[in-house]
């Protein structure tokens, strides 16, 4: 066993360096950064669109005096409610008829409101009629109560703790967690798809394998991409916390995840690195089997839909805790590190991380045992039924 | 690279070798390698004896590298079984072994004293004594200049220098070379055998495959002829001269006459010269025959068949029979 961790060291320590004081590894740290920097340059523009043009634009072709009450109502109601929840209103000729006017190339409403505040109409598609129907009946009645409607004054209560807002805030942390983790796992372990072609196009493999055993160079392999993916997070991290500090001066407080702050952050680290390695030993494995870049090139995609599928689980089991959908994407091995990260988000218990870290660990060097065995059998041509040597010692 | 400088540094590496040596570095028993229908080792038996120089010649496809990397434990047998330095985990004993591929192959961006000293700790050897020791071999060689060059702006000689550099950094007892000359020039052809000369003297046991037949016949103590993927021959190189019978070259005055019956049946004639095989009972009758016969014996010479004779009979007779062999399989309904 020390054999095989010492030579997994030093095929690690080839990589890392080999990668890591490249200079393309500038261009691996400062490319996530640049969508952020964009990001910003764009982001007052990106706010402007979203804030105007997506509201659904409703005409209003009704009398002077009923159009001037909708829109006093409307100012209003969204005083209250907020710009962003009501749809725009804009007043239209009454004639010709709604239905000859939203036929206009050049009509630019979604929906036409007619008749009387009384007795309103609203013409339109009938899946925008369905969204737009209890919005306008709102503001129909708020316009007829014109001179009646007052605001019911809510006095405020505050509270310190609120647990329905704690559980909303974990929930809240336990998806960002999850989509974070999942990014950088996408981001990353896809890389060590094509980990293995080096050695081979190069011949280095046969010096390899005659020196140590392939499970220490997949091992190897596997601790040097997941070292690299450490030093790009810490860069990434701390770039994205000097940010956080520069905007928010260090004031805004984060509410708390179930297990307390420091444990989920070691959680954090230790799921993505179960996250990582366990997909990264599929990746490795499969790898492996190629022959040429081309080869890996054409795997990229259904692995990708893989993931993508195992993430969608994930964060379907976020919302429904305690659930045989939970539970199942907890045990399932590929989804269970986002699974656990939610997990600890929400329920302050630690002992089933201890349990899920254990059962991911094992099915990683299952994966690697597997995934070598068939290098063995298919890239070297060694070796008879590759099941029955699963369980035999590396150097064996 | 002189066999002073490689005496003086293997010694000093092989110092913290294991004391207890069996009779043969390696062994091999009834092994067999298929590749789908083709048997690239077909019933191999092998026996290299501890401290020697052991040749494993054949020709081009004959089963070389299989049986090498076969009994390294890069590939396992489908049948049979082997044994390195004693040890039938032949990965266990990894770092006291040295391999250089027949297929060469570096990292071409690590440098030159790098990529010997990864090679070097893939067997255990600490990093820092393997840099320390392949900056001095680097150096001995005359590669100084090269030692912080990227191996992908080395020459392919130097490249492979480095590579055997990184075989033997380690002080190994089994130096297993595949091909080792191919690629070389003459120079360099000159510096590798006098390196496994040395490593040789150092107690090292050298095992390589060749089909370049004067390397083996200078090196070797004992040597494999592989052909088909079996063991033709196994033994040293003058008993496989042995297996072939001198060669007798007659050129006389007279070119017919009764002395013409003591020539051997099988004696061809070729531009006034008679060719035929030593018989056995030796010259001195047939001599006395041609002396007798008046035969004027202007020159007669004996030569003693090389290993190049030896091995183009020993493969091309198994070529035959292989041949043969299938052809019967063929045939047979």
């Amino acid at each position: 066993m020390m054999q095989l961790w010492r030579a997994a060291f030093v095929i690690a320590r080839r990589d890392f360096t080999a990668v890591v004081f490249s200079r393309t590894f500038i261009l691996f740290l400062l490319g996530p950064l640049l969508p952020i920097l964009i990001g910003f340059a764009f982001g007052g523009l990106g706010d402007k669109i979203s804030s105007t043009d997506l509201r659904p634009i409703v005409g209003v072709a009704m009398s002077a005096a009923d159009t001037s009450a909708l829109k006093r109502a409307h100012d209003r109601l969204a005083q209250r409610m907020g710009d962003q929840t009501l749809p725009r209103l804009r007043a239209v000729p009454s004639a010709p008829a709604p239905r000859i006017q939203l036929a206009r190339p050049d009509s630019a409403v979604v929906a036409i409101l007619s008749g009387t505040l009384l007795k309103p109409v609203l013409t339109g598609k009938a899946e925008d009629l369905d969204k737009l129907q209890g919005d306008i009946s709102l503001l129909s009645t708020a316009a007829l109560a014109e001179r009646t409607l007052t605001f019911v004054t809510v006095d405020r209560q505050e509270v310190t703790t609120s647990l329905g807002a704690q559980a909303q805030a974990r929930l809240l942390i336990g998806r960002v967690a999850q989509v974070v983790m999942f990014f950088l796992t996408i981001l990353l372990a896809g890389m060590i798809l094509s980990n293995l072609v080096e050695e081979k196009t190069n011949k280095i493999i046969e010096i390899l394998a005659a020196a140590v055993p392939i499970d220490a160079i997949f091992l190897g392999k596997l601790m040097a991409m997941l070292a690299m993916s450490f030093v790009g997070i810490a860069f990434w991290g701390g770039t994205a916390f000097a940010v956080f500090l520069a905007l928010y001066g260090g004031g805004g407080v984060l509410p708390a995840p179930a297990v307390g702050w420091p444990l989920f952050l070691m959680l954090a680290v230790l799921y993505f690195a179960m996250a990582y390695t366990l997909l990264g030993s599929l990746f490795l494995g499969i790898g492996a089997q190629a022959a040429t870049v081309r080869e890996v090139q054409t795997l990229n995609m259904p692995i990708t839909m893989a993931q993508m599928l195992i993430f969608f689980f994930a964060s379907y089991a976020v919302d429904h805790m305690g659930s045989p959908a939970e539970i199942a994407a907890c045990i399932f091995p590929f989804s269970s590190p986002f699974a656990m990260i939610a997990r600890a988000a929400q329920d302050g218990a630690v002992w089933p991380h201890l349990l899920a870290l254990v059962w991911q660990a094992s099915f990683v060097a299952l994966i690697i045992r597997v995934g070598v065995l068939l290098f063995r059998r298919h890239v070297m041509q060694s070796g008879g039924s590759w099941w029955k040597r699963l369980f035999r010692p590396a150097t064996g | 690279m002189g066999p002073d400088y490689q005496g003086r540094m293997i010694g000093d590496i092989t110092a913290s070798s294991p004391a207890s040596i069996p009779a043969y570095a390696v062994e091999g028993h009834g092994l067999v390698k298929t590749f789908g229908s083709f048997r690239a080792v077909d019933g191999i038996d092998i026996a290299v004896p501890a401290g020697s120089i052991y040749g494993v010649l054949g020709p081009n496809g004959a089963g070389k590298t299989t049986l090498l990397r076969t009994l390294l434990g890069i590939i396992d047998p489908d049948e049979g079984h082997r044994t390195l330095l004693g040890e039938d985990q032949p990965l266990r004993m990894a770092p006291q072994v040295g391999y250089l591929p027949e297929e060469r192959g570096l990292y071409p961006s690590m440098k030159a004293y790098e990529a010997i000293a990864f090679m070097g700790a893939l067997r255990g050897l600490p990093l820092a004594e393997g840099r320390k020791r392949a900056k001095a071999m680097l150096d001995a060689h005359g590669m100084g200049a090269a030692i912080d060059k990227p191996i992908r702006h080395l020459s392919k000689g130097m490249a492979q220098t480095v590579q055997l550099f990184g075989t033997i950094v380690h002080g190994p007892r089994l130096i297993v070379l595949d091909e080792p000359f191919s690629g070389l020039d003459a120079i360099n052809q000159e510096k590798l055998e006098a390196l496994i000369r040395s490593q040789a003297r150092d107690g090292v046991t050298i095992l390589f495959s060749t089909h370049v037949i004067a390397h083996a016949e200078r090196l070797c103590e004992r040597i494999a002829i592989v052909a088909g993927g079996r063991i033709r021959f196994e033994g040293t190189p003058g008993d496989a001269r042995d297996r072939l019978r001198s060669q007798v070259r007659l050129r006389t005055r007279a070119s017919d006459g009764a002395w013409r019956h003591a020539l051997p049946a099988d004696t061809m004639a070729q531009e006034g010269t008679w060719h035929f095989a030593l018989p056995d009972e030796g010259i001195e009758p047939l001599l006395r025959a041609l002396i007798d016969g008046q035969a004027g014996i202007e020159s007669l010479s004996i030569e003693r068949p090389g290993l190049h004779d030896a091995f183009v009979a020993i493969a091309g007779e198994a070529a035959a029979r292989q041949m043969q062999g299938d052809v019967t399989q063929e045939a047979q309904p």
